[in-house]
């Protein structure tokens, strides 16, 4: 600290009872008043120095010390919520595609099952993107010279796929299986929320782990009959946990095993 | 590469074998330096992690060191901003295609002049991994580690990917007009300047298109040159029969077994079916207690000889006065009063009447089997045993051989290097061979090559023949191209492509089509075109595609032919006019890179050699007392010379190598394989001349006083005394069933601090019969390639950083010149009370809800506590990024069932859990429970003995649970109550009670 140099001390001759005097007005501010230390100042020193901390910097300091602890806090809890939010999961945000594709229209309008477009759901892992071919199917025939649909007719024309963006992407240590989950009674809905409201595509839930051990450690909350899993309006009953554990049961799902690393993880 | 040398100097092999001799009871050790236990070694074993060597004064790595500093801060800045990913569904989707399932076709994979049928993996067009085909002959449902590798080969980004003219880029338009100009002035000559270099051909359509060709063509000739190949059986046969004939043996038949020189149990091309049978006869828990008893006479050490109940190392020249000697001991009369040959010793004369005796009381349940090298009057001699013995027909059969045309291969090249140096050829075709590299080095092929006008090369790699060629064409791997191939037995099985060629190959049909002068080949065309031929019109469609499913043609096989013995005359056969004094060599094809084809193939090249556990090198393989001799140890690089050729080699000491015998392995030192081959080991086939293709004498070895460092995996840790493997005989395992657990070490459950778990459902479990264990490596492979587990490299070996999730250690019982050799493959063992568990500060090894100890990589931070406190060492830190991210085609290659793991991440055997969970998965599906054998590991399943086997131990009709109820079962270091869920069955051993006696 230069600034305390005795060749800087604001009087004449230096002598080393005055350097002194100054250092010792240097620290501790929060357990001596100021004013102390002025008139120990006024005693000792021959020329009177001027305050250099106005008074309420002991309150600034106060404040400060142990605000810091409530701002370490506050960071912590934004950078949480930071990562929780759509910014980094993506929840909720539209993914431009080369096709506006509106699962509103198909599904609740059209009334199409889940499964004529993600054909290998219930007996994959990957629940599949239809081919160009399952979409000239109905569109060879119907709305058949629309620009909107000019990529699909281009894939079908040049054998070239059509470039869907991932709507829902899991890290690369992650290994979801949808046919088991569909066999057991997760609905479509639980994951991907109403897809047949959503006009264009977009990821309902977080995707986050803490997302997926909600169910995995308590999936009685969650499960429906077999026969619900692709109902896009199905509601759970009133006793959904008398109906969950019945088909915990039924479905031989092993609860302990839910929760092993190795089951997702590998 | 500066090896951060574990350099152990001056060890006194006199004092280790007096050390080996004064010790009384069961001695086991695992390497030299172990029992010399020298100071360096108390160092080593003192550092006990050895891989924690700081690689600081290592300026290669330091550099490296940083330079993945840099990539990494470069990627955590990318990391932040993800791209969106895309999705390219199918237009058309394939019928059977089901995305996120693996699909497997039937196909083979031939390899010196026999095939292998295997169900090829393929994950949405993509081929990851090799099997087993359980309906082929000479699989059932097994692999050897070559097939495993394959694979590999496939993506290998140092395959050559283009037609080149004198080294530079030409289209196949010109290559075609080029040829066909070529083709059509040998027509009118008669194609006397053309000639045709295959490898040993054992594809029905390719000896049909090459007949064609010599048809067209009939002055033109087609020769057959392989490093490795059976000329020297069929001259054998010829010898005794008077015709080419394939032996077939029936091992599962068989009582007592002569392995004459040949490792039938792993280096052998057959030796997945072989093996399979052998472990029938040694399966003891299953059944009755009784064993097939193994005699190994060998001068090298082979896994034959470690599975051998009895093994006497020979020197290779007097290997043929041993056969000769039995046959004179069982009465047969070989005609000659043999006075070239040397008598055999009063200890051998022991051994062959014992031997005899046996072979004797056993008659039709007897094999003598002959290595491929051994000279042909050795197999001529068998043959007559056999005879004699009544085993032919009950153990021994003959058929045509599966090789389209039989060939003396060395008289074939011997014949066109003449031609090539008379100048009368103008093309050579050279198909999918490397001659240059590979052919004996007394014929200067290279040279003579030179004299050739014009020479085209068709090959997977720009190998050492692609350069002196014209023109190169890219080959096909075998899971791009069509193609079929007759295997030992003579089945046929089509090669059916699962991948489009990646670097636009040809097969060697296609080229062959081209020089009959079809310019637009179909390789697909021409093999059913070919057997379009032997079946009804209306029935073909039905057929070839029952073929293509099944991977093997129905009734194809060989029936057994009936032979006549000729009287055997050993005075026409070769003499092996060998100074009993002098040193030997002997030539080997490499357990892991075979005749050097593999040299590229970085599996195959950090795979532990079964006996040597050397990675990335061959060796001079010398024996004990001829190193303490010659005063060599281990590394120090000695000048090989013979008839005025020298190599420089390293030798490594090989405790049970024959004395004065000299072993080289072929296959390395080669100069143009590709990044990963080029430039490791010697060549041994600048040694190997076409007087001597497999041993020799008149060998002189000269100190260098250099050194060359070598990575061997085992060279760790020691036993302190600790019984790891446990070995009996069978007559004690008659008398005490339970002999394992006699000793101190096992006694009634210890209490434990930790929880005990329970298990509702599954509790997975694994148990090794290292009574069948041959030690052939297909596992470590197998389980390489499935688990996408990377490759290190050399220096990092020799730190101890190889990351084999499942090795195989190698114990050596006894005497230092005749050890019995012991093999324990070591996977995690998935302990119950893991040490490793509760170490972890952030929970990434856990506890699975079925027992298994789970690895969670993205919560590793990589303390390695757990591999400080796992006592079987089986975890593997990823101290570098090793797992390669960034070759487009190697990205191809990874299971996708399975992470591929990033720099700082513990990893270790999973027993499969991806194999597990969806096994789970479809059980689940079908409301049923996981059946047993439904999950198979990699491990399993690629083992041909079957001595891997997996299971739920909770259900005590397992079978796993079976073998762990036999009293053969003990598991590893028992003492420290870490009760392991993978536990062993003992090793038996069946000595014949005549030679016992002697200490034999």
């Amino acid at each position: 600290m230069d600034r305390w140099r005795v060749a800087d001390c604001p009087i004449g001759h230096v002598g080393q009872g005055v350097s002194v005097s100054y250092r010792r007005r240097r620290p501790p501010m929060f357990y001596r008043t100021s004013l102390a230390f002025e008139e120990e100042d006024r005693v000792r020193s021959p020329a009177i120095m001027s305050q250099i901390f106005h008074p309420s910097t002991n309150t600034i300091s106060r404040v400060s010390i142990f605000g810091a602890v409530f701002l370490v806090a506050a960071l912590g809890w934004f950078l949480l919520a930071i990562l929780r939010s759509s910014y980094v999961t993506q929840a909720g945000v539209i993914r431009e595609q080369p096709v506006p594709f509106s699962h509103e229209h198909h599904v609740s309008g059209l009334g199409i099952d889940c499964r004529y477009c993600h054909t290998s759901v219930e007996v994959s892992g990957f629940a599949g993107i239809p081919a160009t071919e399952v979409c000239m199917n109905c569109h060879s025939q119907i709305w058949s010279d629309s620009p909107t649909l000019a990529p699909v007719r281009d894939s079908f024309r040049t054998n070239k796929s059509i470039p869907w963006t991932r709507v829902h992407n899991l890290p690369g240590f992650v290994y979801f299986d949808h046919s088991i989950h569909v066999q057991n009674g997760i609905g479509c809905v639980s994951c991907h929320g109403r897809v047949d409201q959503m006009p264009l595509m977009w990821q309902a839930q977080s995707l986050l782990m803490e997302w997926c051990l909600e169910c995995h450690r308590q999936p009685e909350r969650f499960l429906r009959p077999r026969e619900y899993v692709f109902s896009m309006d199905w509601q759970p009953p009133e006793d959904q946990l008398a109906l969950g554990r019945k088909l915990v049961h039924e479905y031989q799902i092993n609860k302990e095993l839910l929760t092993s690393c190795s089951v997702c993880h590998r | 590469m500066t090896l951060h040398s574990r350099k152990i100097a001056g060890l006194n092999l006199t004092d280790i074998r007096n050390r080996l001799a004064t010790t009384r009871g069961q001695q086991y050790w695992r390497s030299l330096e172990e029992v010399a236990a020298t100071e360096e070694f108390q160092t080593l074993v003192q550092q006990e992690f050895p891989y924690q060597a700081s690689t600081w004064p290592d300026p290669v790595s330091r550099r490296r060191f940083l330079q993945l500093m840099a990539a990494s801060l470069a990627l955590a800045g990318l990391s932040a901003c993800t791209p969106a990913e895309k999705i390219l569904p199918y237009v058309r989707a394939p019928e059977e295609v089901v995305p996120g399932k693996p699909l497997y076709f039937a196909t083979a994979m031939a390899l010196s002049g026999t095939a292998l049928g295997v169900l090829a993996e393929s994950h949405m067009g993509r081929p990851s991994k090799i099997e087993g085909n359980p309906q082929h002959p000479a699989s059932l449902g097994a692999t050897h580690a070559f097939a495993q590798g394959s694979v590999l080969t496939l993506y290998d980004p140092d395959r050559s990917q283009a037609i080149t003219y004198a080294g530079r880029i030409r289209s196949w338009g010109i290559f075609l007009s080029t040829i066909t100009q070529l083709m059509g002035e040998q027509r009118q000559q008669d194609g006397r300047g053309l000639r045709l270099l295959t490898e040993t051909v054992i594809s029905p359509t390719l000896a049909h298109q090459l007949q064609q060709l010599l048809a067209r063509f009939p002055a033109a000739k087609w020769h057959q040159y392989e490093p490795v190949n059976r000329s020297q059986a069929w001259e054998g046969a010829r010898l005794a029969f008077g015709e080419y004939v394939e032996t077939q043996y029936r091992f599962e038949e068989a009582t007592v077994i002569l392995a004459l020189d040949a490792d039938f149990l792993s280096s052998d091309p057959d030796s997945v079916r072989y093996a399979h049978d052998f472990a029938a006869g040694r399966r003891v828990w299953q059944g009755p207690a009784a064993m097939n008893r193994l005699y190994a006479v060998e001068s090298t050490h082979t896994n034959t000889g470690a599975m051998a109940d009895h093994r006497l190392p020979l020197r290779p020249s007097a290997i043929v006065s041993f056969a000769l000697a039995l046959a004179q001991e069982l009465g047969l009369d070989v005609g000659s009063e043999q006075a070239s040959y040397a008598p055999p010793t009063e200890a051998h004369a022991n051994w062959i009447s014992a031997l005899a005796d046996d072979l004797r009381a056993h008659q039709g349940s007897g094999i003598v089997i002959v290595g491929l090298q051994q000279p042909p009057i050795v197999h001529a001699l068998a043959h007559a045993i056999n005879h004699a013995l009544g085993n032919v027909g009950r153990t021994v059969f003959y058929t045509d051989p599966a090789t389209a045309r039989p060939t003396d291969q060395l008289a074939s090249v011997r014949e066109l290097v003449a031609d090539m140096d008379a100048g009368l050829v103008d093309l050579l075709v050279i198909l999918d061979a490397n001659p240059v590299y590979s052919a004996p080095a007394d014929l200067r092929f290279a040279d003579h090559l030179a004299k050739v006008k014009l020479r085209v090369h068709l090959g997977l790699y720009e190998d050492e023949t692609a350069a002196l060629c014209h023109w190169h064409i890219p080959a096909a791997h075998y899971l791009e191209a069509w193609s079929d191939v007759r295997t030992f037995d003579g089945t046929v099985s089509i090669i059916q492509p699962l991948v489009a060629p990646l670097y636009g190959g040809k097969s060697a049909h296609e080229l062959l089509a081209v020089l009959l002068g079809d310019l637009d080949p179909s390789g697909y065309q021409i093999v059913r075109d070919y057997w379009r031929r032997y079946l009804p019109a209306e029935d073909f469609e039905r057929f070839w595609r029952t073929a293509l499913h099944d991977g093997i043609m129905a009734n194809t096989a060989f029936f057994p032919r009936q032979v006549e013995m000729r009287p055997l005359s050993i005075e026409g056969a070769e003499q092996h006019s060998a100074d009993p004094q002098g040193l030997e060599l002997l030539f080997q094809p490499d357990p892991t890179l075979w005749d050097g084809r593999f040299a590229n193939n970085g599996w195959l090249q950090e795979l532990p050699k079964p006996m040597t556990k050397l990675t990335w090198d061959n060796a001079a393989l010398l024996s004990p007392a001829l190193a303490e001799r010659l005063g060599l140890e281990n590394e120090a690089v000695v000048e090989l010379r013979l008839h005025g050729q020298a190599v420089r080699a390293p030798v490594w000491i090989m405790p049970g190598q024959a004395d004065q015998t000299v072993t080289v392995t072929l296959g390395y030192g080669r100069w143009r394989a590709g990044r990963v081959g080029t430039g490791t080991g010697f060549n041994a086939y600048a040694l190997r001349t076409s007087n001597a293709l497999w041993s020799t004498s008149g060998l002189e070895i000269h100190p260098t006083g250099g050194r060359s460092p070598l990575a061997s995996t085992q060279q760790h840790y020691r036993m302190e005394g600790r019984p790891l493997v446990q070995i009996g005989t069978l007559s004690e395992y008659r008398a005490h069933p339970e002999f394992v657990h006699e000793g101190a070490h096992e006694s009634a459950p210890f209490p434990s601090l930790y929880p005990e778990y329970r298990y509702e459902s599954y509790a997975w479990g694994m148990a090794i019969d290292l009574n069948v264990c041959v030690g052939c490596n297909a596992c470590v492979i197998a389980c390489q390639a499935e688990n996408n587990i990377p490759i290190v490299g050399k220096a990092e070996v020799a730190r101890n950083r190889e990351m084999h999730w499942l090795r195989i250690d190698r114990y050596y019982k006894g005497k230092l010149d005749t050890p019995e050799t012991y093999f324990q493959p070591v996977p995690c063992m998935h302990c119950e009370k893991a040490p490793c568990e509760v170490v972890c500060p952030v929970g990434a090894t856990v506890h699975s809800a079925e027992g298994l100890n789970d690895m969670v990589y993205n919560r590793c931070v990589g303390t390695r506590y757990c591999s400080n406190n796992c006592p079987y060492k089986v975890r593997h830190f990823n101290f570098f990024q090793y797992a390669d991210y960034d070759t487009p085609s190697l990205k191809l290659l990874h299971n996708p069932d399975v992470t591929v793991r990033s720099r700082g991440v513990m990893e270790k055997c999973t027993y499969c859990v991806q194999r597990i969970n969806a096994a789970r998965i479809e059980a689940q599906k079908e409301q049923r429970l996981i059946r047993d054998g439904e999950v198979v590991t990699a491990c399993q399943q690629a083992c041909p003995t079957g001595a891997i086997i997996f299971g739920n131990i909770n259900d005590a009709s397992s079978q796993v649970a079976k073998m762990k109820a036999t009293p053969l079962n003990y598991s590893l270091l028992a003492e420290l109550n870490t009760q392991p869920r993978t536990t062993y069955l003992a090793r038996l051993r069946n000595p014949n009670p005549a030679l016992m006696d002697k200490g034999e």
